[in-house]
């Protein structure tokens, strides 16, 4: 089998003096949907943010497409083609949401940004009819979008998706995931995807992790996690499966 | 003096408080956009315009000893010439004192601005000299708008330079912050600079820029100080520092246009102050003012409230 796409081995990431990250190895290889599971403080984001080099691992390291990224400055992680929509969307507030987009697409060098554009407007038609106006203005549901969105108008070979759904109404939650699986199926995409709608994230994805103070427990193909009666207990409601 | 003579005089005020408010103004733009982006005040940036002042001071005398007397175009390399090097000036403040602090506690930059600004004033005291630094005149003449009772109401060249120049270089900066990449990245940095980065910019390199241009901007200010008072010393920074601060703070800290609109409310204060009451005064008025608008409205004129910033 070809090398995985993304590698982390033995990543430790503390804040301070309080280690938040306590050796994560995880892996994710071309054209996957993984996500990573836990509950709220296990370190999901930190992880997220840590592959980023924002804060950067005090020890460890992350290979991306073959290259050690664990040093780089995150801008340089960025431009290798990782993008992220993070936790809490982190749209600018005081610029359009045409003005977000073109924000997402500046390590392009603005080649096709009039095709990513289409593409984004296409997959989100609202933001096509709020493109004028600013990102504080919108929604949570259309603010995701935007996050999305903006990740994906870098063209990234990995995208990385922090709580897509968190404090979205259950219709919404399915038309963003419903979006995350055509991003995979049709155009082949990768996605590493951190969740604590665990029962959906699981049914997505590929194969899943578990993350619990910092450290993985568990991990396994998304089926193999849901029917685990320790994932069942913790993250999907005392294990009942909810009906969708 | 009779019922027109006063509106005459005050008329007067008003002109100099307009050429006087755009040096601050331009002065301001410098705090407000550091503010803006990183969360501090550069407090050397007083310093920084003085910098500027000196070197355009020094470029002016180099072009003379070349030969160079054609007034026009000397004006407009010292313009040039001191815009570049007070920009390195401003450049290296960012690269020395504030980068190696950021990350650290929120104080850090704010002492390590404290010791800059003391820095600078102390090198140009040993390397110019403690005494004041004479310019004759160089641009001279004006128009009379009106005369009445003995009293003339004149607009001189410089101010007319003054203003023009500030117009021009304000609606310069105005359309780089809107309609440029680098004012796209300056402005995504100053509202998030952790998803500025996360967004592939880099953030070291907007930050130096964001204080290369302010220091650019200071060192026109520093020019029409130096045209508009014909003197200049190691300690003009502070003062005029401090004020600039106070107008970016009326202004709204972080708002261009409100820096830009506090230049000018101080200037006027200051003028009419000055004319009307007591020139001893006029700092005691301007920084009262900062008092006042920090007590009472501590967001500025055009400043948002921070419920905004998430």
């Amino acid at each position: 089998m070809s090398a995985p796409l993304l590698s982390i081995r033995g990543v430790k990431t503390f804040y301070g003096n309080i280690m938040a990250l306590a050796g994560v190895d995880l892996e994710v290889r071309e054209g996957e949907i993984v996500t990573l599971i836990g509950a709220n403080g296990a370190g999901k984001s930190t992880l997220m943010m840590t592959i980023c080099g924002t804060p950067p691992p005090r020890e460890g390291q992350i290979i991306f497409d073959g290259r050690d990224i664990t040093r780089l400055a995150t801008h340089e992680i960025i431009r290798s083609r990782i993008a992220q929509a993070p936790e809490g969307r982190r749209i600018f507030p005081r610029m359009t949401v045409f003005e977000n987009l073109q924000l997402g697409a500046a390590v392009t060098e603005f080649v096709h940004f009039d095709e990513d554009l289409e593409r984004v407007f296409t997959m989100f038609p609202i933001l096509a009819k709020r493109r004028e106006q600013r990102g504080g203005t919108l929604s949570g549901g259309e603010q995701q979008m935007l996050s999305i969105g903006r990740a994906l108008m870098s063209r990234p070979r990995l995208l990385l998706l922090d709580e897509p759904s968190l404090g979205l109404a259950p219709l919404l939650v399915q038309q963003i995931f419903g979006a995350i699986r055509n991003l995979n199926e049709r155009e082949g995409l990768t996605i590493f995807l951190v969740e604590q709608n665990a029962h959906h994230a699981l049914k997505l994805a590929h194969r899943g992790y578990v993350l619990v103070n910092g450290l993985i427990t568990l991990q396994g193909t998304g089926r193999e996690l849901l029917e685990r009666p320790e994932v069942r207990e913790a993250y999907l409601d005392g294990g009942r499966v909810p009906r969708d | 003096m009779g019922e027109r003579g006063r509106v005459e005089y005050f008329l007067q005020q008003f002109i100099n408080g307009i050429a006087l408010g755009s040096i601050y103004g331009l002065v301001a733009i410098g705090y407000t956009m550091v503010y803006g982006i990183i969360g501090m005040i550069n407090f050397a940036h007083g310093d920084v315009f003085m910098v500027g002042a000196f070197l355009a001071l020094i470029a002016f005398l180099a072009l003379v000893a070349i030969g160079l007397t054609a007034i026009p175009l000397a004006l407009f390399l010292v313009l040039l010439i001191a815009m570049a090097l007070t920009a390195l000036y401003g450049w290296a403040v960012e690269r020395i004192a504030y980068r190696p602090l950021r990350g650290s506690f929120r104080l850090a930059p704010l002492i390590s601005a404290i010791g800059m600004s003391i820095v600078l004033q102390n090198y140009i005291q040993i390397t110019q000299g403690a005494r004041v630094k004479p310019l004759p005149p160089l641009v001279t003449g004006g128009y009379t708008l009106l005369e009445h009772d003995g009293f003339a109401v004149q607009l001189s060249n410089i101010q007319i330079l003054i203003v023009l120049t500030t117009f021009v270089l304000m609606l310069a900066f105005s359309w780089l912050v809107a309609a440029t990449r680098l004012g796209r990245d300056m402005r995504a940095c100053e509202q998030d600079l952790k998803m500025a980065s996360l967004l592939g910019v880099d953030t070291d390199r907007t930050i130096s820029l964001t204080f290369v241009i302010g220091a650019a901007l200071a060192a026109v200010a520093g020019i029409m100080y130096l045209l508009y008072y014909g003197v200049i010393d190691f300690f003009i920074g502070f003062v005029a520092g401090v004020k600039a601060f106070t107008a970016a703070v009326l202004g709204g800290i972080g708002s261009l246009p409100g820096a830009m609109l506090g230049g000018l409310l101080i200037g006027m204060i200051e003028t009419l102050w000055s004319a009307y009451f007591s020139i001893e005064y006029k700092d005691v008025a301007a920084f009262s003012i900062l008092v006042l608008v920090l007590i009472f409205l501590p967001t500025g004129i055009l400043g948002r409230p921070d419920v905004e910033k998430v």
